[in-house]
């Protein structure tokens, strides 16, 4: 019973939150206080850990809440509740999209779609160099300015772009990074 | 390799390299599943995130419905979305259950200072690979500047400035066909 119940609870997270894992927190806060599951200084550890493991922040979250409320059947069940009605909405999305491929007015809407896509994952990103550089974009100010974050960013970008370094995957410059990051104590 | 198998191994390794949001999965999806494995473009994957940032559910799971789906139908959509999840189900099942204060040893915030530093700079480095496939000409050019100017400066909803460009586009590619046959 509390396992459906968790599977509908997030079920109704992945039908509302719209967008990255941070979008699900509202719900979340809301989820703590009306099902008694979690308080949010517990939710604070969640979040903090979720973003500090491997996995979208978004799935970690769930696997942690279903995992804190009912050992690991739960976070199954959490998890697989997040996750049921993207999988249901974006078939259907994209088997219309497959269906209407050839059509002069998807692929003229297409057309403005990527430009703007781009824009926002660019935005995304500028909102985390924020995060990462200055600590959130109010904090905005040359004086605690994160200098061995920026240069360490540089750094890796500088890589990705050199002929032999290039061919590396990703995950060996993150996996650098932190090492680098712990050695100089970031 | 199976196919299938093949899909949820991809998307599963997806999952472990992904720090962050799923803005930081688009680095390792570049990699893995355009360059490695052709299941999809560039411009697929813009397509992806401009529908998965707009429709329910979080950003990573909707990308890697997507591309499952496009590639083998309604069971790839499902493995891919599994794949995706499940290595976050293992790290934090084992997390939670042996290392609750894991956030709060110092050498695992420094090594996460490091490791969004380099998130900045993988984002960075896919947003330029994504700008020269997807900014073809200038009414892309103003599309992408206004939207950064509307989503990062002025903080309009990101489902508010896909729909408007979805609709600037397409008046703007009807006309140019109409001055083209003109």
């Amino acid at each position: 019973m509390l396992l459906l119940r968790l599977f509908f609870e997030f079920a109704k997270v992945g039908l509302f939150a719209v967008g990255g894992g941070l979008a699900t927190i509202p719900f979340l806060q809301d989820m703590g206080t009306r099902t008694g599951w979690f308080t949010n200084v517990d939710l604070t550890t969640m979040i903090a850990v979720s973003e500090s493991t491997p996995g979208p922040m978004g799935v970690n979250m769930a696997t942690y809440v279903g995992y804190e409320t009912a050992g690991l059947p739960g976070a199954v069940a959490a998890t697989l509740g997040l996750i049921f009605p993207s999988v249901v909405i974006i078939i259907i999305i994209a088997g219309f999209l497959q269906k209407f491929r050839q059509s002069r007015t998807v692929d003229a809407v297409f057309y403005g779609l990527r430009p703007a896509s781009t824009a926002l994952i660019t935005s995304a990103g500028l909102s985390v160099a924020m995060s990462v550089f200055w600590g959130g974009r109010d904090r905005l100010a040359l004086t605690n300015t994160r200098w061995l974050s920026v240069a360490l960013c540089a750094a890796v970008f500088l890589c990705m772009k050199c002929t032999p370094l290039k061919k590396l995957h990703p995950i060996v410059f993150i996996g650098a990074a932190a090492v680098v990051g712990i050695i100089l104590q970031l | 390799m199976n196919i299938f198998a093949d899909l949820f191994l991809t998307f599963a390794k997806v999952g472990v390299c992904t720090f962050g949001g799923g803005y930081a999965m688009l680095p390792i999806l570049q990699r893995e599943v355009v360059e490695k494995k052709g299941w999809a473009t560039d411009e697929e994957l813009t397509d992806y995130f401009a529908v998965g940032q707009c429709t329910p559910g979080i950003i990573a799971v909707n990308t890697a419905t997507f591309i499952g789906y496009k590639y083998k139908g309604v069971l790839g959509g499902v493995l891919a979305t599994l794949g995706v999840v499940f290595p976050s189900l293992v790290i934090i099942t084992a997390i939670a259950a042996f290392l609750s204060n894991f956030a709060d040893f110092p050498v695992v915030q420094h090594a996460l200072a490091g490791v969004n530093a380099a998130v900045v700079a993988l984002i960075a480095s896919s947003v330029v690979k994504l700008a020269k496939s997807n900014l073809k000409d200038a009414v892309c050019v103003c599309i992408f500047l206004a939207g950064v100017i509307f989503a990062f400066f002025l903080g309009v909803s990101p489902v508010l400035l896909i729909v408007c460009a979805g609709v600037v586009g397409y008046v703007a590619r009807t006309l140019s066909q109409k001055g083209g046959n003109a």
